[in-house]
């Protein structure tokens, strides 16, 4: 998630020389990280792998023995109430925050190239900290932050606010503001200025300027961090649970309460919809760059992997 | 994305005469949302950490360090999430830097695919990933249930324990670790390799001279980057430990919701945030020594 603030690009590699002369046991030790590595990806998948499956077991508990593939947890779930609920409210926070956190975390980046460096110094130490510090410190302070001001605005003027989905687009849009101002300012700050100034130099106006050579470099770290948005909010659940309220509810925490009872076939079907839904964001940010960079003529920088590795 | 401000970008040359009105225009959100969202909650944290409990519940003014007394008499949770932590990050390290290394000593396109596939589990559902493992380590099919096959053990528990616990942050927070360590390695000159070897040192001594030095910075910010979150993990313990391995999220998740005692926990979160500063301050001393600031300003 932090990503950005710690690679590189591809371009930037060093020219590989040959890999050092081996000696008696280099097949030993070659061989030794080619198994460390397939372990550690057997490793990372087999999880998401067995939910997958079990979705599809056709069993009524899902850690029971496996009965056979069937189909038939998908209609289910997707036809089951609170599923839908809970859905509707994930879109209806992702979308927004997405939407809010790429505006104002892309206008930040811009912004904060034209302060001094005490703005920018307290910026980063803000930025960083959102980032950084536990998600349930967060959500905890933000919770009694909530509930303080709400008594206090009731108490003194009558006003009623409750927590729904207004607190948590908030809460998520912190975290997702940071995100996204660190992959713009990272794309800012490896951005090829030349064709800024050639266009200064042709008498371009300060907006077209933007419009023409600035936004579009900076795009690929937009689309990335709108998505990177969507997808924290739309998986979030200790943020969420915490300043949620009684109809704001979203998947992740109907998940979590399915988890506490039991886990079922219908919960497995409903996180693979859910792993789906993060997969086609995914391809979609890839389509959506790909097709950029081949407009913008480049070649490489388009891909979302170069971007959240990219410094 | 179409939500850009009329943002007229002023070349390096004009810099002097960039607009006030607009600059305050656009970080005018970004700085609203930190002072609203957290700057405030964690000066109320702060606040309400010298406090007293309402006798309802909630918070009491006052001034009183008793919080911190009974934070630091009840450490249990902060031992036991410390403990968590460093064998977390620990496992994180020894799990990653053979990965990173490999990776980062592939071809080119390989390269790419392999931290896509890094990225892949990362950007998926962290819930999901981790309820996935009750699925792996349960009693029936799972792990537990077939090494007590095998074994012939009455009854083998993984689930529930610090060792379900453990595996789940491992396997969470992996990737935090590798993706620093892999830029690092990746940017290494791999002809000081050689002229290593050339120079008659052994593949220890190599490795021990140069790739660790090499990548001490990736290791620094991968170990920071895990051991943060995994000092404050909430979701990973109650479900793969059944809430049973106490630690400092349960523990701040009973005392504000379940013991509705605001101040005390106000006093954990307090404990737990200056762990954290100190952790990035050492971090960014590390960092920074001998690096200049550059300015660069595109727009």
């Amino acid at each position: 998630m932090t990503a950005p603030a710690m690679a590189t690009t591809l371009e930037h590699a060093p020219i590989r020389g040959r890999r050092p002369r081996g000696d008696r046991w280099s097949w030993l030790v070659e061989g030794y990280f080619r198994a460390h590595a397939w372990l550690v990806y057997l490793f990372l998948y087999a999880p998401i792998f067995f939910v997958i499956m079990f979705a599809f077991n056709s069993a009524t508990v899902a850690t029971a023995d496996w009965e056979g593939f069937s189909f038939r947890w998908f209609p289910i779930a997707l036809n089951d109430d609170v599923v839908q609920t809970t859905l509707a409210n994930s879109f209806i926070i992702a979308i927004p925050n997405a939407i809010l956190a790429t505006a104002f975390g892309t206008m930040a980046a811009l912004g904060l190239q034209r302060v001094g460096k005490r703005v920018r110094g307290t910026f980063d130490v803000l930025t960083y900290m959102s980032v950084i510090v536990p998600e349930i410190v967060i959500a905890l302070a933000t919770l009694i932050m909530f509930a303080t001001s709400f008594d206090t605005l009731d108490k003194w003027f009558g006003i009623k606010l409750s927590l729904g989905y207004a607190t948590v687009i908030a809460a998520h849009v912190l975290f997702n503001l940071s995100l996204v101002l660190l992959l713009v300012r990272a794309r800012l700050d490896g951005m090829d200025r030349t064709f800024v100034e050639a266009s200064a130099d042709l008498f371009a106006t300060p907006w077209r300027t933007f419009v023409q050579i600035t936004f579009p470099q900076l795009l690929p770290a937009i689309v990335a961090g709108f998505l990177l948005s969507f997808t924290f909010s739309f998986d979030d659940y200790v943020i969420t649970t915490f300043v949620s309220g009684p109809g704001s509810s979203t998947l992740p925490l109907f998940i979590f309460g399915q988890v506490k009872r039991g886990v079922t076939p219908e919960t497995n079907a409903v996180a693979t919809m859910m792993l789906g839904v993060t997969m086609l964001l995914l391809l979609v940010g890839q389509i959506i760059l790909t097709w950029q960079a081949r407009r913008a003529g480049r070649r490489s920088g388009g891909t979302l992997v170069e971007i959240v590795t990219e410094r | 994305m179409t939500t850009l401000p009329a943002t007229p970008p002023s070349t390096p040359r004009s810099a002097r005469r960039r607009p006030a009105l607009l600059t305050t225009f656009l970080i005018l959100p970004a700085a609203l949302w930190y002072a609203v969202l957290l700057v405030a909650p964690l000066v109320i944290v702060l606040v309400f950490s010298f406090g007293t409990r309402a006798r309802n519940g909630g918070y009491a003014p006052g001034f009183v360090f008793d919080n911190y007394a009974r934070a630091i008499q009840k450490s249990e949770p902060f031992v036991l999430s410390l403990e968590m932590a460093i064998f977390g990050t620990i496992g994180c390290l020894l799990v990653g830097l053979p990965l990173a290394y490999f990776i980062a000593t592939r071809a080119r396109r390989r390269k790419s695919l392999l931290i896509l596939l890094l990225v892949i589990p990362f950007w998926t559902s962290f819930l999901i990933r981790t309820y996935a493992w009750l699925l792996i380590l349960g009693p029936d099919l799972g792990l537990a249930g077939q090494l007590q096959r095998l074994t012939g053990a009455d009854r083998i528990q993984i689930l529930g324990t610090p060792i379900a616990v453990m595996i789940g942050l491992v396997y969470g927070y992996l990737p935090l670790m590798v993706f620093p360590l892999y830029v690092t390695l990746e940017r290494m000159d791999r002809t000081l390799i050689e002229a290593s070897k050339d120079l008659g040192a052994g593949r220890w001594a190599t490795f021990r001279q140069i790739t660790l030095p090499v990548a001490l910075p990736g290791l620094v910010t991968g170990s920071i980057l895990v051991f943060i979150p995994m000092m404050g993990e909430y979701v990973i313990p109650q479900i793969l430990g059944y809430g049973r391995t106490y630690l400092m999220g349960n523990a701040l998740v009973t005392d504000f919701l379940e013991a509705r005692n605001w101040p005390q926990g106000s006093a954990r979160a307090v404990f737990l945030i200056v762990i954290m500063v100190v952790t990035i301050a050492a971090y960014v001393w590390f960092v920074n020594r001998g690096r200049r600031t550059r300015d660069v300003s595109v727009l």
